[in-house]
């Protein structure tokens, strides 16, 4: 088992679930979040006082996926968020080691 | 002798009530009720200004972890004015005593009226025989008294001592908001000057800004300038916020921001057009006024930020929309339409530098640009005035003649001179009894809160409660 965590434009959130539905994720999990990469931030003028803001809003999107279907799931992600701007976001795959479903108890790929 | 339209004050006779004067040969001039529905409005309509509007113009321009602070600065420094108000505030201001102080006759509104006999005092408006309920003149100006004072605080928010706001505000409102009132705006009223031979003797009585000839419709003077240098010094003494210039302070809502300046748009008018004393043509001019210049200096200020800053924003939207209502205050019902258009356009661009160009000038953190639009978009209001009020460029002129009524107007260069003497007598009035003022709340309670509580928010540390739950 592998998560997957995506960092994403958030206007991109719509096409990505559609995608990753389209995929066979059956869910996901998403929180509003800020940082920055490649991507400047952005100037803020309120009258005379100048801010740069560094740290510009984006998406974190996770799902946890069997092995085989890590790939699958990638190309989804990429194909969905890609704008070829910088700022697209990035993903991350970290293996996981234990999964359980509270309801049932399930564990493993099972849970997923 | 010469004289302006501003606010009257009131004083005149105890008259009788009309039920009484009915049978009497020539009846005794009673309150018009249009003119008392009119003005109960507009009383209503400033003190709409101060709770909500001006609260949430300057809660949104905050950090949300302060808002809660501003709201509550702004209620309780109007709520206490209001009181002070009618303790003793309106007697100091408007009633007679010598040119810079009015009296004691009416501490605690006594003789204001009877409510068992139905009998009340009348004051005077600006058309003779045309008197006005004394108590709804003390009414719309204990808002006024009371919105000044809260202006003041947009320059020391987020780090000030809620007990040195309230030590400060008694003595600023005694010894330079009440002074300044009484010499702006108290005279006897038209019905005293009955022939020529009184006139100096009433003149006399007037304050002494009033005395001058000085114009000041609605308050550019007394209200503006007023609070906008104490809120200057306030910036000065009380230092500026931690981290000021080189931390991101951001307004956290000008969602509030834009209804709290919209709402300052609508009272407005009962400030302006009120400031006629009675539902007339001057009262219908000031409003028009009100309306044209407020959206100038919102045109004026919005495409001037875009060519200069690149971007409109919505705050300087609503920006200019403040700088026009101040600087049209001293205008409203002194000038024509083609001053409306100039003295908004003017506002907008003026301003706009006042809190950029010259606030990098002062190297003060007045915070939310008090001094910055008020007292420049005032004393920008109050000079243009002077111009504006010729008839030649489209202005009403000013009554020089109370005995006969007549209207005339001493020339733009000697009413610029007028207009002037009164914006730097107002100036360093305020100046010296706020630095006084802030330096007694100092030396009493302090003026800021511990860097501590700053940090972590006045709404937490100084009311005990938290704007926003998430």
């Amino acid at each position: 088992m592998k998560l997957i965590t995506a960092i994403i434009r958030p206007f991109k959130l719509d096409d990505v679930r559609d995608a990753l539905t389209q995929a066979g994720v059956t869910g996901i999990t998403v929180t509003e979040v800020k940082g920055y990469g490649r991507q400047k931030g952005h100037t803020e003028l309120y009258r005379g006082a100048e801010y740069v803001v560094d740290f510009v809003p984006k998406i974190k999107l996770e799902t946890a996926v069997p092995d085989a279907r890590v790939d699958v799931v990638i190309d989804a992600i990429v194909e969905s968020a890609r704008t070829d701007k910088v700022g697209d976001g990035k993903i991350f795959v970290t293996p996981l080691d234990h999964t359980v479903r509270i309801r049932t108890g399930e564990i493993g790929d099972d849970a997923l | 002798m010469k004289t302006r339209l501003p606010l009257g004050a009131a004083f005149a006779v105890l008259c009788l009530i009309p039920m009484l004067a009915f049978g009497a040969d020539a009846p005794a001039p009673v309150p018009n009720k249009g003119d008392t529905a009119w003005m109960l409005m507009c009383t209503a309509l400033v003190l709409l200004m101060s709770v909500p509007a001006l609260a949430l113009f300057y809660g949104g321009l905050v950090r949300s972890k302060n808002m809660l602070s501003v709201l509550m600065q702004v209620f309780v420094v109007f709520s206490l004015i209001s009181v002070l108000w009618c303790v003793y505030g309106y007697s100091f201001a408007f009633t007679e005593g010598n040119p810079f102080f009015g009296g004691t006759g009416r501490i605690f509104l006594s003789g204001i009226g009877d409510p068992f006999k139905n009998e009340w005092a009348f004051g005077a408006t600006f058309s003779k025989a045309t008197p006005m309920y004394e108590i709804v003149f003390v009414a719309f100006q204990a808002t006024f008294a009371a919105i000044t004072c809260c202006l003041i605080l947009g320059s020391i928010v987020e780090r000030i001592k809620f007990s040195a706001v309230l030590i400060f505000m008694v003595i600023w409102f005694t010894f330079s908001y009440l002074p300044i009132a009484h010499m702006v705006w108290f005279w006897a009223g038209p019905d005293a000057y009955t022939d020529a031979s009184k006139v100096d003797a009433v003149n006399a009585t007037a304050g002494y800004i009033w005395q001058m000839g000085a114009l000041d419709f609605a308050g550019g003077t007394v209200v503006h300038i007023n609070a906008g240098v104490a809120g200057l010094i306030g910036a000065f003494l009380v230092g500026k916020r931690l981290g000021y210039g080189k931390e991101v302070i951001r307004p956290h809502s000008l969602t509030m921001t834009m209804i709290g300046a919209s709402l300052l748009w609508f009272g407005w008018f009962g400030f302006n057009a009120g400031s006629a004393l009675e539902a007339n043509a001057s009262a219908s001019l000031a409003f028009l006024n009100t309306y044209l210049a407020t959206a100038c200096a919102v045109l004026a200020w919005t495409f001037a930020e875009w060519i200069i800053k690149g971007k409109p924003s919505m705050l300087g939207a609503a920006s200019g929309a403040v700088a026009g209502l101040v600087a049209i205050t001293p205008a409203a019902g002194n000038v024509g339409i083609p001053g409306a258009f100039v003295i908004g356009i003017v506002a907008g661009l003026v301003c706009l530098w006042g809190v950029s160009g010259l606030k990098k000038l002062l190297k003060a953190d007045d915070s939310l640009d008090v001094f910055g639009v008020h007292a420049v978009g005032g004393i920008t209001g109050a000079l243009l005035t002077g111009i504006f009020n010729a008839p030649s460029l489209g202005g009403p002129g000013s009554v020089q003649d109370w005995v006969a009524g007549t209207q005339g107007y001493p020339g733009i260069v000697a009413q610029l001179w007028i207009q002037t003497k009164a914006v730097g007598i107002t100036i360093v009035w305020t100046a010296v009894v706020a630095f006084i003022a802030y330096k007694i709340a100092d030396l009493l309670v302090g003026l800021r809160v511990t860097d501590e509580q700053e940090r972590e928010g006045l709404d937490i540390n100084s009311h005990g409660e938290s704007a926003y739950d998430y």
